[in-house]
Formats: C-alpha cells, structure tokens, sequence
C-alpha cells in the first residue's frame, strides 16, 4: 500500500542554474554583502534565513537586477544565470526580470483589473497575442495561483479590491503568467493567514517542477518545509548553505544553530 | 549548546524532560540493585516491592512521551533542540525496557528462593549486575554533561558484560548436566543473566544516543560483539 520512496525533500542532483562568484554589494560605503559564492540548483527551492538586516534580500534581488533601481547600490563580482553574466552591458534588465520573475513582501498589484494585472506581462513581452491566448494564459496563471475560483466571475474588478492574501496570490500569477526560468520570492507570505500561507506554499512546491524558486522567509518552518537546500546570511556573510535537513537537524555553524533554534548570540 | 534561548520557557521545558530522564534512570538504577539484592538474600519482600516499583518507571515513561509530543506540537524544536528531545524519547524506552528486566529478576526470585542455591552463580550475578548498573549510571552522566567520549567507554564496557555471560552461561549449563534436578533454577539463574546482559546492551543504547545528541550521528555499529551463545554451546560444553 504504502511504497518505500526517497522523502521529498531528498535533493537531486540537478544543474546549476545561478552560479554566484565573489559577490560582494555596497550601500555607498557600507558593505552589505560580502564575498558570497553560492549556486542555485535548477528545480530546486531554495530559502534564504538569517536575521534582519543581514543581506538575505539584498542578496536575492542582485539575481534579477533590483539593486539597479537603487543609485548608490554598486554590485562587484559574478552572477552567472545559465553561465552568461546577468550584469554584462548588453545585457537587457526588463528581459532578465521576465526570466527571473520576483513577488515581494507586500502584495503591489497593479491599479487595474485583475485581467490585467495578470496579461500584462505576456503582452509586453509578446508571449501571448490573440484574445484566446492571452485568456488562456491568464486563467492558467491564475490557476496555479490557486486564486481562480475566487476570481474568475469577477475578472474585470480592479485587482486592488482584493483581500490581502488574494492580491499576493494575484501578484504570484502575474510572476508565473511570463514564464520565468526563476522565481525570487521575497517574504510571500508575511502577511498571509495560514490557509493563504500554505496555498502558496503548495504553488511553490508546484512550482519547482518547472523552474527554480529562491525565498527569503523569516519563518523557520516555513524554510523547513519548503525548500531543499537553505542558506543562513550574517552579517553580510553567507554562513553556511546546505541541504535543508542538514541545516534543521545537524548544522555545522554555531551560529546557525543558534539562530535557527532561537538562541541568544 | 550551553547558551540560552530567547524564549526561556523553552529552556525550562528542556531541564525538566532531561530532569524527568534522571529521575527515571534513578528509578531504573535502584530496581536493579533491589532486584539483585533481593535476588542474594533470598528477600520475598524485597523483591515484591521491585516489581510494584516498576509502576513507577512505566509513569515516568508515559509522562516523559506526552511531555515530548507536548514540546514537540508546541516548540517545533530544530538542530540541537531537537535531538535532545528525540533522544529524551529514545532514552526513556530503553530505561522503561531496563525497568522490565529489573522486574522479570524479581519475579524469578520468587522461585528461585523456594529452590537449592547453585553455587557460584549468585555472586557471579551480582559482579555482572554491578558493573551493568554503573554502565548504566555513567551513561547517564556522559548524557547530562554532554561528554561523547565517555559514552564511547560506556559502550566499550558491553563486551565485558557480555563476556561474563558467557561464562555465566556456560557454567550453568555444566549444573544442568551434572544434575538434572538443577534445570528448573539453571533456567531461571540463566533468564536473569540473559536480562542483566540485555540491560547492558539499553545502557550501550542510551550512550549511543548521547553520541548522537553532541556530534548529530549514530556512532558505526563497529562495536566488538562478545555474546557468542546464540551459535550454539561454547567449547564443546555440550555435545
């Protein structure tokens, strides 16, 4: 009845799909990281933990170029998606983010419909060009978003209307609707109930089928129970990065020991 | 991990499960002593309240699995946190399994002090039940203060005490032949020595789990093996 197979959160060994080299990023003169190597496997999730301030999303939104945003934010070193550096000059930002798809803290839905919010990005890119494609593509998103039976009679409805847990999920479809090859999720569920919360945490696991997912979460369970592979920031330094049963049941560091446990120090 | 967590109700729930395993080792260690004293001095009385006693220990080890299912739902413990209360758990099997044996000792006494002594094996009991109960009480201090090193002289210590059965063993089987009047106490002496033998192998357990709690792995099962009985009578003692 019951077959003996390897536990989910058993890792494969899968390829690389973010390789990071001697990242180091600066705020003006203030480092916030510093020399961090790390490769992010392909279908894979990924969680970044650490306490607050220590360079978790700074780190992650150097993957799809969000430091660009920010003047006297300056990135050295090698990011590599696929092998090609993302930082390279001919390098276009608007094509990396629809690659490397993000979904942030709070949900920021578009002032639109809700249609629209979710088309957008298929149209701009010119991934869908028909009504029926881009119908298909927004039910689909919505979908796997797990927000298309709340919505679907009310699809014209500004997407600012919706509750909070509805608008991040909103904001997932919208990520996944381009078709990213990556997925920078940065505290998606901080403001979600916990059947919001473990609706998105069944689209990440959906997900990784398809594509990597990297998230910053402030929850250790929630860092238990999605990813595979995990890795602890401090103070700007990447402590350690491994298996996530590893890092929950024999870590190496003291220092993530003792955070992950709640310890002083 | 010596430090402090920031929740400190979390580190009261700690000492008081390891607090609830020290009692029950305490338990678990007079059980013994009793049984075996009982057991020398041919002391009914001695050896009913051993096995009234035992009650005592199947508590604790229900309170201690309730405790840990209780911090377990509540604290969602990881890394070190969390083997401490899965060895806790561990560890409370093997003394409550170590309770029994204690117990059985009793109830064969009640026999036994009805029959003829066999000379020699009583002492030889007592030496094997001595050297168990401090296995025993070493690994629980190597599992307090945390210390791998002197679990691993705990585990080394098994093949003495298995080597002292297999003496015991062979002994009795020389009583069994020379008179088959002996057999019933022969049977009995030799359930008892089979229950200390095991006891040491719970003791070998617990320092085991003590290794697992402060390195996070299993020691190797590389242990030297001395019970040699289960492949067949040693030395040609029987034909």
């Amino acid at each position: 009845m019951f077959d003996v197979q390897k536990p989910e959160t058993a890792v494969d060994q899968t390829a690389i799909k973010i390789a990071a080299r001697n990242v180091q990023v600066f705020y003006g003169n203030t480092q916030a990281i510093k020399d961090v190597d790390v490769d992010i496997q392909d279908k894979t999730v990924t969680s970044f933990i650490g306490p607050s301030g220590c360079g978790k999303s700074t780190f992650l939104r150097c993957l799809n170029r969000m430091n660009d945003t920010i003047d006297s934010c300056r990135v050295e070193g090698e990011i590599l998606l696929d092998g090609q550096d993302i930082y390279a000059p001919r390098v276009d930002p608007v094509q990396l983010r629809a690659r490397v798809g993000m979904v942030f803290q709070k949900p920021n839905p578009f002032p639109k419909s809700i249609y629209d919010n979710v088309a957008y990005g298929p149209r701009i890119h010119g991934m869908a060009r028909t009504k029926d494609e881009i119908d298909e593509v927004v039910e689909k998103s919505l979908r796997r978003a797990a927000l298309w039976d709340e919505v679907k009679d009310r699809l014209d409805t500004p997407g600012t209307g919706l509750s909070g847990g509805q608008q991040q999920r909103l904001c997932i479809a919208r990520a996944v609707a381009t078709r990213p090859e990556v997925l920078l999720m940065d505290e998606p569920c901080s403001a979600l109930d916990p059947i919001a919360t473990a609706q998105v945490e069944e689209l990440i696991d959906e997900l990784k089928q398809r594509f990597s997912v990297v998230i910053v979460t402030h929850s250790m369970q929630q860092a238990a129970r999605v990813s595979q592979k995990t890795a602890f920031f401090h103070l700007g330094n990447l402590v350690e990065y491994g298996d996530t049963n590893t890092i929950f049941t024999n870590p190496q560091d003291h220092r993530t020991e003792s955070y992950i446990t709640g310890r002083i120090g | 991990m010596t430090s402090q967590h920031i929740v400190s109700s979390f580190d009261r729930d700690l000492e008081a499960l390891q607090a609830m395993i020290m009692k029950m080792g305490g338990q678990v260690e007079m059980a013994t002593t009793n049984a075996i004293k009982a057991l020398e001095t041919r002391d009914l009385e001695l050896s009913q309240q051993v096995r009234r006693d035992d009650k005592i220990i199947d508590g604790l080890d229900e309170d201690i699995k309730s405790e840990t299912a209780r911090v377990l739902a509540l604290r969602a413990p990881t890394a070190g946190d969390l083997r401490t209360v899965l060895s806790v758990m561990t560890i409370s099997s093997h003394l409550e399994r170590c309770g029994d044996y204690a117990k059985n000792i009793a109830k064969r006494t009640t026999v036994l002090v009805e029959m003829t002594t066999i000379s020699g094996t009583v002492p030889a009991l007592r030496r094997m039940a001595r050297m168990v109960e401090r296995m025993l009480a070493d690994a629980l201090d190597a599992y307090i203060q945390r210390d791998a090193d002197k679990a691993d002289d705990v585990r080394d210590r098994d093949l003495e005490v298995d080597q002292m059965y297999n003496t015991l063993f062979r002994s009795l089987l020389t009583h069994m032949m020379e008179d088959p009047r002996n057999i019933t106490a022969c049977m009995h002496l030799h359930f008892i020595a089979k229950n200390i033998e095991r006891m040491g192998d719970h003791a070998t357990s617990i320092a085991e789990q003590t290794i697992y709690l402060v390195t996070g792995e299993l020691p190797d099962e590389d242990r030297p093996k001395g019970d040699m009985t289960a492949y067949g009578a040693p030395d040609g003692d029987a034909k």
